[in-house]
């Protein structure tokens, strides 16, 4: 018999290295997260998939599973606490979900509706961020990014270009791209790139797909996040 | 299309060459460039980026983290105010403002020709010594006006930074009582001959038997560290001297590398000793940048000395030697693994652990980092015993324990008791009268009110990286506080979202409170954000963002509940005001181009 | 069955910076409207002739705030009412109207009036009449207490039924799935 651990008192089994998340996900256990993708190595920076252990809270994709644990997960006091980081992510940013190509295919969004945030509660910090929209292919909008690197990670570990990086500290980090002028028709990415189709919010648009698939008939219009087994397999279909 | 300015190709050609070509050294060749041509250019980034083989998104990644390099234009001369509590309570902003004044120019901004930037910066490590401020990374102690009037002198008549007055640049040790650490005059080497003479494995039996606790924060057991790393496998195991001493109120990480430079470098020689280790580092803040040269001309001396390089003492294969990198103004760096991030020329972004340094640090290598003091204190271990060591302090806390006293009090400056000495009786020694509150180990550790004076410095009770900052009772609690949560705003790395985001909303709320449109509403969401930074934040930096606030709040309440000055919910913002752009624009200011705070009914 | 005639619930809505959007689709609760009505009564509302806001128990406001005259409204529903709702986008969290706040006032002023060709003959308008535009929109919650919210842009019919009644019955809204939207 494989080892196991419980979350919220139902048996997971795990592989040895297996962190939490990626076992309950490979059980079917929804665990909200935003910076976690089953294909990259765990980053723990938007702390959505925060679970309590022996009355210890932490990031549970980057804590390995270990035997005989019991983690809870979906308990009311932890997806108050995550409902309240998805309002911080909403209010740093500029999230106008109703002109969004993204909308009904966001993480944010869906994760936002799943924890039945109605409002992103805090004062808006209404920052001044650029749009690029040089690149014949993508258009960037900087305006709705939630700095969790996954577009950083893909560009240097499966497109070896390093196309993308954070750049400034505290409440003014920033996403830069590989160019002199700041712009992105001045890099290397293409359309091709995993770059380009892992953003889990609506910063990368491809030009080429505007409104293909109509609001209503989204991925997460059909079901809710929690309700996918694997919802970056069904947005990567998209 | 001007010509590409030759200095910049030179200080670039310069700095890699200095750093043999390795993109791990990108964070001093940064600063270096930064130091040779004012800030980083463009056309200096290109350079690096071609020279290195990196990305251009590394570098500017690294540039744009720390608070010193500057990739945009800020004056040949870069004034910034140190800015901790201490510097307030000592008239900074004013001084400030009147260097505004006199250079005609705004906080924060390069004056139009070029010159000269007035900014503000996260405390400096001269409380004993404020107000005080760096100009291009040079500390300058003890500023008032008259010396306000000369800087600006100074630097209108463009007279180079060398050519200023040394007065000015003047540290003091300002030790004030002396234990067996600061008292103990030992010749360079006697400990390290002493740990030789021990060998590597009596030596750490010695370091446990000692009961040496870190000194930087954690307290972890010195011995079981040095243990853990020198047992983890490893192509080669580093000691990390953690010089970063950014918890604000502290200084005595400053004063034992001005005066004991060659205890803390036998500290880490004995490190290296225990863990077969032939590289150290320390990390030196860049605040700290006026004491390079000097540290450097340490280490060649002891070179020379035959007690740092190939066959230490003359022991075949002891061979170890230490370099010194500067930080660029991220106090996320003093955490271990920023620490690490950038020692190896990264953003200071804190890891994830497990897996920790002992077995997974630089470069992914085992790695030991203690705390200045740490090193320091283990050498009197190595001479003496830890048997020796452990008879000193309490039984939990064995040693003794440096304290950086500052505030309001008549004798500021660095104080070595034994473990267990009580607050009050640091205050009476410190000349301390009429005082309402001590924060002790920085903003991120404890505010103790007047009825826990009787309290003791010790890890069973209360432990402490060092600072020790006294307030009267004429301080304003609150002040404090906001002060602090500032602070906290803008050192978070920005990694994690709850401290990223919280640590503004944190700041935003302490700001209206203290501009009178507080309700007991924002009170809630102070507790609220309280909450979420202890629990969901990253690291340490997040977890203890709200310590000040939630302290204060406990024991000097009165002091909120004077900003409490609304009983229904206001604005963040004044509302009127939020009018004047388009009364200016109009040039209307009748009754209804104003908005009142409280409307008639 | 409780037989006692209960005294109605008055409500009050008003359109602040919003494009009624959140009314009609109000509106699109069609037939519910008359449950509707045996609960609540309706003072001031662009669905009423009431000029005057009275006491009443529930104000809906949709839109953000604009301008000065945006502000007094909205603090005279917070006096008035016990309960306010913000309904859609624009009150939530500025919406459309707020996508200019990446600029400043100044600016678009003087772009609107001053540099392209149209309407004010190059004169930014300063009759007293006109309320002043505030230098940045701000969603509702931002100057006052705001109970409850009903996101969507607009929320749905369903939507804003489902909340109300949540409301009605004495609890915080839960739209759950399908009807929990932001666009
Ligand atoms: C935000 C933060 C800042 C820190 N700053 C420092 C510092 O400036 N100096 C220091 O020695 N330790 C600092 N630490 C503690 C280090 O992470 C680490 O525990 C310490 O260097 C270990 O050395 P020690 O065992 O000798 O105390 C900091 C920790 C955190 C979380
Ligand atoms: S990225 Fe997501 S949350 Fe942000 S505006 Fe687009 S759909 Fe809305
Ligand atoms: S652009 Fe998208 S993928 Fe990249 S950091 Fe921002 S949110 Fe993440
Ligand atoms: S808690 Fe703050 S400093 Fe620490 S990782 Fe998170 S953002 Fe960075
Ligand atoms: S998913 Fe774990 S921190 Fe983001």
């Amino acid at each position: 018999m494989s080892a196991s651990f419980t979350i919220d008192g139902k048996a997971v089994p795990f592989a040895e290295g297996q962190t939490i998340i990626q076992a309950a996900l490979a059980a079917g256990v929804y665990i909200p997260h935003l910076c976690h993708h089953p294909e990259f190595k765990p980053h723990g920076s938007c702390k959505l998939c925060t679970v309590r252990i022996s009355g210890r809270q932490s990031a549970s994709c980057t804590t390995l599973a270990q035997a005989g644990m019991a983690v809870e997960s979906d308990t009311p006091a932890l997806n108050d606490e995550r409902r309240t980081l998805t309002q911080m992510l909403f209010v740093e940013g500029n999230h106008f979900c109703p002109s969004c190509e993204k909308s009904g295919n966001c993480k944010l969004q869906a994760t936002a509706y799943d924890l039945g945030m109605m409002t992103a509660h805090f004062d808006h910090f209404f920052p001044s961020r650029p749009v690029d929209a040089s690149h014949p292919d993508v258009l960037l909008d900087f305006n709705r990014c939630i700095l969790c690197s996954l577009c950083v990670r893909a560009s240097r570990d499966v497109d070896g270009k390093n196309a993308f990086a954070l750049s400034g500290r505290g409440i003014k980090t920033h996403l830069i791209v590989n160019a002199k002028s700041g712009r992105l028709a001045d890099t290397d990415v293409t359309l091709q790139d995993k770059a380009v189709r892992v953003c889990p919010v609506g910063v990368f648009l491809r030009k080429d797909r505007g409104f293909n698939v109509p609001i209503g008939r989204r991925v997460f219009d059909l079901k809710p996040v929690s309700a996918y087994v694997d919802a970056t397999a069904a947005l990567a279909k998209e | 299309m001007s010509a590409i300015p030759d200095p910049v190709a030179a200080a670039v050609a310069a700095t890699v060459a200095r750093h043999r070509q390795d993109p791990h050294y990108i964070l001093q060749m940064l600063r270096e460039i930064q130091e040779a041509c004012d800030w980083i250019a463009p056309e200096a980034i290109d350079r690096l980026q071609q020279a290195l083989g990196l990305p251009r998104t590394k570098v500017e990644g690294v540039a744009g983290f720390y608070s010193f390099l500057y990739t945009k234009p800020r004056g040949r001369y870069r004034v910034l105010f140190s800015d901790n509590i201490t510097d307030r309570m000592l008239g900074n902003m004013e001084l400030l403002r009147r260097m505004c004044e006199q250079l005609w120019i705004e906080r924060g901004k390069t004056s139009e020709d070029g010159l000269v930037s007035v900014d503000t910066t996260s405390c400096t490590g001269m409380c004993d010594q404020g107000p005080a401020l760096l100009v291009n990374n040079y500390a300058i102690t003890r500023v008032d006006a008259p010396r306000v009037d000369a800087i600006c002198e100074l630097i209108r008549a463009q007279v180079e930074l060398a050519a200023w007055p040394r007065e000015y640049f003047r540290v003091d040790d300002q030790v004030r009582r002396k234990d067996v650490l600061l008292g103990a005059a030992l010749a360079p080497g006697e400990a390290l001959a002493a740990g030789c003479a021990r060998g590597a494995e009596a030596l750490l039996a010695e370091l446990k038997l000692s009961k040496l606790r870190g000194r930087g924060g954690a307290g972890f057991s010195t011995g079981l560290k040095w243990e853990a790393c020198r047992n983890a496998a490893g192509s080669e195991h580093y000691v990390v001297c953690n010089a970063d001493e950014g918890e604000p109120g502290t200084f005595k990480d400053r004063v034992l590398l001005s005066a004991h430079a060659d205890l803390v470098f036998e500290g880490m020689s004995l490190c290296a000793l225990a863990l077969g280790a032939r590289r150290g580092m320390l990390y030196l803040r860049g605040e700290y940048r006026y004491m390079l040269d000097q540290l450097n001309a340490v280490l060649e001396r002891r070179r020379q000395a035959g007690l740092l390089g190939i066959g230490i003492l003359g022991r075949e294969g002891f061979d170890f030697d230490i370099e010194i990198h500067l930080g660029a103004g991220a106090y996320i760096c003093g955490e271990e693994s920023a620490l690490i991030e950038s020692l190896e020329g990264k953003r200071g972004t804190p890891r994830n652990r497990p897996p920790f340094p002992v077995t997974h640090g630089y470069l992914d290598q085992p790695t030991v980092v203690n705390n200045v003091e740490t090193f320091a204190a283990s050498c009197l271990v190595a001479l003496r015993g830890g048997a020796w060591y452990a008879g000193i302090g309490t039984s939990a806390s064995a040693g003794t324990k440096i304290l950086s006293v500052s505030g309001d009090c008549a004798r500021p400056g660095l104080y070595e008791y034994p473990y267990g000495v009580s607050v009050s009786e640091v205050l009476a020694a410190c000349g301390a009268v009429d005082v309402q509150a001590v924060q002790v180990s920085g903003p991120s550790g404890v505010c103790l009110a007047a009825g826990e004076f009787g309290r003791r410095i010790a890890f069973e009770d209360i432990p402490t990286a060092g600072a020790f900052m006294v307030f009267d009772q004429r301080r304003d609690m609150f002040a404090v506080a906001r002060n602090f949560v500032h602070f906290f705003a803008h050192e978070s790395c920005g990694f994690c979202t709850p401290c990223r985001v919280g640590t503004s909303l944190l700041r935003n709320l302490m700001d209206k409170l203290n501009n009178g449109h507080g309700s007991p509403y924002d009170f809630a969401e102070i507790e609220k954000l309280n909450r979420i930074l202890q629990a969901m934040s990253h690291c340490g930096l997040g977890h203890s963002a709200c310590n000040p606030v939630l302290d204060t709040i406990a024991k000097f309440r009165p002091a909120y509940e004077r900003r409490l000055q609304q009983k229904e919910f206001e604005p963040a913002f004044d509302l009127d005001w939020a009018l004047e752009p388009a009364r200016q624009m109009t040039g209307r200011d009748d009754a209804g181009a104003h908005i009142g705070s409280v409307e008639k009914s | 069955m409780d037989t006692v005639v209960k005294k109605k619930l008055k409500v009050a809505t008003t359109s602040l910076a919003g494009c009624f959007g959140c009314h009609m689709s109000f509106l699109d609760i069609d037939e519910r409207l008359f449950d509707l009505l045996e609960l609540i009564a309706f003072d001031r509302t662009p669905l009423t002739d009431i000029k005057e806001l009275g006491e009443c128990d529930i104000g809906i406001i949709e839109g953000g705030l604009c301008n000065a005259e945006n502000v007094h409204v909205l603090r005279e529903f917070r006096r008035q009412c016990k309960l306010l709702i913000a309904i859609g986008a624009c009150a939530i969290n500025g919406g459309l109207p707020a996508q200019r706040n990446q600029l400043s006032l100044a600016l678009i002023l003087e772009e609107v009036y001053h540099t392209s060709v149209g309407l004010a003959n190059g004169l930014i308008p300063n009759d007293p009449e006109l309320p002043l535009p505030l230098a940045k929109v701000r969603p509702l919650h931002e100057v006052v207490r705001i109970d409850y919210f009903i996101p969507g842009c607009p929320p749905s019919a369903d939507a804003i039924w489902k909340a109300l009644n949540d409301i009605l019955a004495g609890h915080a809204p839960a739209l759950g799935h399908g009807l929990i939207h932001y666009d």
